[in-house]
């Protein structure tokens, strides 16, 4: 239920930790199937947005928020379970966090919660979501070794395909590659590209190179404030506010 | 700049002699251990004197056969762990994962304080409030049982299990949880197959060393568990452990007669259990961090 293409409504959403006024009131619409870069100097407010939109942040003991999140008309806070939310919005993490199992179970953790026990749907889902992450011809020989074993790029796409099997609507990426080498980098944006038809993404970017490359959109945070939010294209040639100017051109940040 | 060096040099020999003299203790213990417990073979068979049902150390002609100490020491042994683990684990996932950091303050200080208590005064209470309840709660001629020493060992293993599951358990970087929560995880579930997976090797050297601790206990045993050397067919009956026995027997005994070589006797045995479930304890350490 997708109404007028916007998959992700914020409205008037505020954030504190314990006295530290996180993000001011701010709202946003996120359009079904887009990319939205989201870029902004350190603790512009950016990965707390970001947090927000699976209820990250619930998990810290002193938050407070004020405002609504509605996916696809429905309130995250009210009428979705927490679990079922994550579910349909999934996260990859800045550093690849392999979970201390084999690499298919590494994959198939999402499903198995979600009741999917049979091993064929298993193995198909692992084969699909391996290869939609480009790891699967680095790893179908050894799917039983440890996902720790991997290398810091093949550990990032285990951990996107892990999120792809749980077939999400929207995928968080909170800062994806700042730990990877150029080749990883690309990797996971030619996979981003590519999710283009399937999933509304959100990325959460250091490098406003890498949203100028990937995103549809971008939006620009500063000190916990939405300054600017438009189409990357005229963002990044014709910014409206002077500080985006400032960031993007590389003047501070 | 010679003085120094010379300072240095003094600092350097004096903690290398500290750390010989532990183990030098060590070694020297086990010698007199063995010289004074192989003496017995010359007498008794080996095989006679772990395999024979009958502790008669005093009749003539004695014998010295320890299965029933042995299966004593198992039997309460197996018991405590049975009560201690479940509970000692558990708690210790509710104190580093559920509690509150209030809660979890008050436990462990509380837990603390249960491994300050002295073994003789645990084994006291024991006899008075413990070992009546089990007689008229199950109907038994004595409390004096098996399963008595277990309920006592238990609680003297879980400070151990408690606090060092603990500790392997809050290790696990949060960042796992957190990726199984992402995924839609429900908290259990994330607890469960992921923080205690990530755990599990700490979480077996906890109970291993809470083993090693109840095996090697002496005094609360003593107490309550009856010390009757006859092969034991139930927990609910009186045995006699391997430490129980030398403890109660030690002072009667003739120094360098049979009976004295053979006390040294299980001391070696009682060595050589703790000595193997140290070592499973280490290989479990060691394979996390691997």
């Amino acid at each position: 239920m997708v109404n007028n293409g916007v998959k992700i409504e914020v409205q008037g959403l505020e954030i504190w930790f314990d006295q530290i006024y996180a993000l001011k009131p701010l709202n946003i619409q996120i359009k079904d199937k887009e990319i939205l870069g989201v870029i902004g100097p350190a603790n512009s407010g950016k990965t707390t947005f970001l947090r927000s939109l699976n209820r990250f942040n619930d998990l810290n003991d002193n938050f407070r928020f004020k405002g609504s999140i509605s996916l696809d008309g429905k309130n995250i806070h009210k009428d979705i379970a927490v679990g079922e939310l994550r579910k349909k919005v999934g996260m990859v993490f800045a550093l690849p966090i392999p979970l201390p199992l084999s690499i298919f179970e590494n994959v198939v953790y999402g499903p198995r919660r979600h009741g999917v026990n049979d091993k064929n749907k298993l193995e198909e889902i692992v084969e699909r979501t391996l290869k939609e992450a480009y790891l699967w011809d680095e790893v179908k020989d050894r799917l039983q070794v440890s996902g720790m074993k991997l290398s810091g790029g093949q550990q990032q796409r285990l951990c996107l395909a892990r999120t792809l099997a749980v077939e999400p609507d929207v995928i968080l990426y909170d800062e994806p590659c700042s730990g990877l080498d150029p080749i990883s980098t690309a990797k996971i944006e030619e996979a981003m590209s590519r999710f283009k038809d399937k999933y509304t993404q959100i990325l959460v970017t250091n490098n406003t190179k890498q949203a100028a490359r990937v995103s549809d959109r971008t939006a620009f945070f500063l000190m916990g404030d939405l300054v600017e939010i438009d189409r990357t294209d005229k963002m990044f040639t014709y910014p409206s506010d002077s500080r985006t100017n400032d960031y993007i051109s590389g003047r501070f940040g | 700049m010679n003085l120094k060096s010379l300072k240095e040099q003094i600092i350097e020999k004096t903690i290398f002699l500290c750390g010989v003299t532990s183990v030098l203790f060590v070694v020297l213990i086990f010698i007199f251990l063995a010289k004074e417990g192989f003496a017995l073979f010359k007498t008794v068979h080996p095989a006679d004197f772990l395999t024979g049902r009958r502790w008669y150390p005093i009749s003539d002609p004695p014998q010295f056969g320890i299965l029933p100490l042995i299966l004593g020491s198992l039997y309460v042994t197996f018991g405590a762990t049975l009560i201690s683990v479940p509970i000692g684990v558990a708690s210790a996932v509710y104190i580093s994962e559920i509690a509150s950091s209030r809660v979890r303050e008050v436990l462990k200080s509380g837990i603390e304080l249960l491994a300050a208590i002295p073994s003789v005064v645990l084994g006291f209470i024991g006899i008075t409030t413990l070992v009546p309840f089990m007689r008229n709660a199950l109907n038994l001629p004595t409390g004096l049982t098996a399963f008595s020493g277990s309920l006592m060992l238990a609680f003297m293993a879980m400070p151990t299990i408690v606090s060092i599951a603990e500790d392997a358990i809050t290790a696990v970087p949060k960042k796992y949880k957190e990726a199984a929560l992402a995924l839609g995880a429900t908290h259990w579930q994330a607890i469960w197959r992921v923080v205690l997976r990530a755990a599990s090797s700490g979480i077996v050297a906890a109970i291993m060393l809470g083993i090693g601790r109840v095996i090697g206990e002496t005094m609360a045993v003593m107490m309550v568990t009856g010390n009757a050397s006859r092969m034991p067919t139930s927990l609910f009956l009186p045995v006699r452990t391997l430490t129980a026995t030398v403890a109660a027997e030690m002072g009667e005994t003739v120094q360098g007669s049979a009976h004295y070589h053979a006390l040294f006797a299980i001391g070696i045995v009682l060595f050589v259990i703790t000595f193997i479930i140290n070592l499973i304890a280490d290989w479990a350490v060691h394979r996390k961090s691997k």
